[in-house]
């Protein structure tokens, strides 16, 4: 029996992973629910609008270390975060300048609308892969490690060592730090509230006053901030391959739709809940549950419920009971 | 006498194919109420809708304060002075009831502490809930919730489409005494009502329409005593 050791384990490859992939999921989920609850339908571009922002801003981070331009112990990607922000969201409003609101204009319902994103997903796939390429690009710099497993083994003595790598701090203070300033922007600013009221019931708010145009491009810019910055912090803390965020949509569908679609505070504990259940489920407990049995029961095999590659399949098993039996999710967003 | 206030005249249109107003014509005098009665299906609410804008007009035109306003959209009518509250769907019932009115008076880039207050002390439930999400509240407390959205813009003039329904009788009744209290600022009001009768005692003017069409025009009180009137709408 040892719980001390058992608990270091289990933070080191359960607790601090997820978290920080919780984090990155909640702030793609953000960006889906946002669309969702204001334009109305599921983008499916989104995760590809990661993509993209993510490689504008991995070219100026290379451009910036080239430079010899850093950000000390920080990764030089947070630099040129703003940059790849802004360029994704003129982007974004272009795209819905150019075909989106073609469809808004006739009304279209809102599954036209989500093959249209479909459509708008394979462009913007094509385009990143045609700049970047396809393979592994890695960009991450700076302090690779909070604390290292080493560094923990002989401050505390323990047989277990806890890592945390330095771009997972990086992501969990970075996205509370920007799902704080949504949630201010949201319900205390008159255009956050603005967009609450036309999410929340459309004719009501033409009929106040509020005008749609405005309302759908602030809804742009900020989905596209989301996209970005969620993209950037995944890729820190793996790498950056186009083919991956691709795959990136359907946790974060399932994290947006877990919590309530359309409901922010949802998206944010969809993410975890998908999060935590993907590396639990996948993740072999061997080490962990031999630290808390007897000796004798020590397990032979790994105690890994799933491997690895199935763990979508665990993001698609919890979007199914979901969808079967609470159906507005968690936080009673929209049915789907 | 001059043009009423607001008038919508020789009203003619529907929401495409069929009409459903002919020659329709309501009208409301500056702090008077108005109130449109009849059957089911005679285009109560589709005459209020087309004086508000919501729907096309073959022939006839709207006209505020002697202004023609006919081809203005809502929303510009809104600007113009003319506050709207639909019978459905008509508050944010996920946000709280200060940020609905909050949005009432989203046009407005001045202070609208006062206007708030106003409507506070109209409704002083509305004070006591006002951090709680509208959607919360019981049916007649919404109602207030949507006609306090509607005053936050200082309308000129104020339409009602039927806010009494589904409303227990004790409720409507404060909802009308509320309705009078608002015309003696000086707001006009139209308003569309299933409850003919206490609606025509509170009105200085009724319509009755039937299918589309002017049936009777006259002061509330003129139309209670009239027995055609009693015998066809009122039951008796």
């Amino acid at each position: 029996m040892d719980i001390l050791n058992a608990l270091v384990a289990f933070a080191n490859f359960v607790f601090v992973p997820a978290l920080a992939y919780g984090a990155q999921l909640a702030l793609g989920a953000l960006g889906v629910t946002l669309i969702y609850g204001i334009l109305r339908f599921s983008n499916f571009a989104h995760g590809d609008t990661m993509a993209f922002g993510t490689m504008v801003t991995i070219l100026f981070t290379w451009w910036f270390q080239s430079l010899g331009i850093s950000f000390g112990v920080l990764p030089t990607a947070l630099l040129a975060l703003p940059i790849g922000i802004a360029v994704t969201a003129a982007f974004a409003l272009g795209t819905d300048r150019v075909i989106y609101r073609f469809y808004r204009k006739q009304k279209a319902a809102p599954v036209i609308l989500v093959m249209v994103s479909l459509g708008v997903m394979f462009v913007m796939n094509g385009i990143v892969r045609l700049i970047i390429g396809v393979e592994d690009q890695n960009f991450a710099d700076g302090g690779r490690f909070l604390i290292s497993a080493g560094d923990f083994k002989t401050m505390t003595g323990l047989a277990e060592g806890l890592a945390i790598k330095g771009s997972q701090a990086v992501t969990v203070v970075t996205a509370f730090v920007v799902m704080g300033l949504l949630f201010w922007f949201l319900q205390k600013t008159r255009t956050g509230k603005s967009m609450r009221a036309f999410s929340d019931n459309e004719d009501l708010a033409l009929l106040s006053g509020i005008n749609p145009d405005r309302v759908v491009q602030v809804t742009w810019i900020i989905a596209a901030a989301l996209a970005t910055i969620a993209g950037v912090l995944y890729g820190l803390d793996k790498s950056f391959k186009p083919f991956v965020y691709f795959q990136l949509l359907l946790p974060i569908f399932a994290a947006a739709i877990v919590g309530g679609l359309g409901s922010p505070i949802g998206a944010i504990a969809g993410g975890f809940v998908i999060a935590f259940s993907e590396v639990m489920v996948t993740y072999a407990w061997k080490k962990v549950v031999t630290y808390i049995v007897p000796e004798s029961m020590a397990p032979d095999g790994l105690v890994q419920l799933m491997s690895t590659d199935y763990k979508f399949a665990v993001s698609f098993a919890i979007l199914i009971l979901v969808l079967i039996f609470m159906p507005t999710g968690l936080f009673k967003g929209k049915s789907v | 006498m001059a043009d009423p206030y607001l008038i919508g005249e020789a009203m003619t249109g529907g929401y495409g194919g069929a009409d459903i107003l002919h020659s329709c014509t309501i009208a409301v005098e500056k702090g008077q109420i108005a109130v449109i009665v009849g059957p089911n299906g005679a285009g109560k609410s589709t005459a209020m809708k087309a004086v508000f804008g919501m729907l096309k007009l073959r022939a006839g035109h709207v006209k505020l304060d002697g202004e023609d306003i006919t081809a203005l959209s809502p929303q510009a009518r809104v600007a113009k002075g003319m506050g709207f509250v639909p019978q459905t769907h008509n508050i944010f019932t996920s946000m709280t009831v200060e940020e609905n009115l909050e949005m009432g008076a989203f046009i407005r880039r001045d202070d609208f502490a006062d206007t708030m207050a106003q409507v506070y002390d109209l409704f002083p439930i509305l004070k006591q809930k006002r951090l709680q999400p509208a959607g919360e509240l019981s049916g007649g407390q919404r109602q207030q919730v949507a006609v306090g959205r509607a005053l936050m813009t200082q309308p000129k003039v104020l339409m009602l489409d039927e806010p009494t329904a589904g409303v227990s009788p004790i409720v409507m009744d404060e909802l009308f005494d509320r309705i009078i209290e608002v015309a003696r600022t000086g707001i006009s009001i139209l308003m569309v009502e299933q409850n003919a009768r206490q609606a025509l005692e509170i009105a200085d003017k009724g319509y009755v329409l039937v299918q589309g069409a002017n049936r009777f025009t006259d002061t509330g009180k003129a139309l209670l005593a009239d027995p055609e009137v009693r015998r066809s709408f009122l039951g008796g």
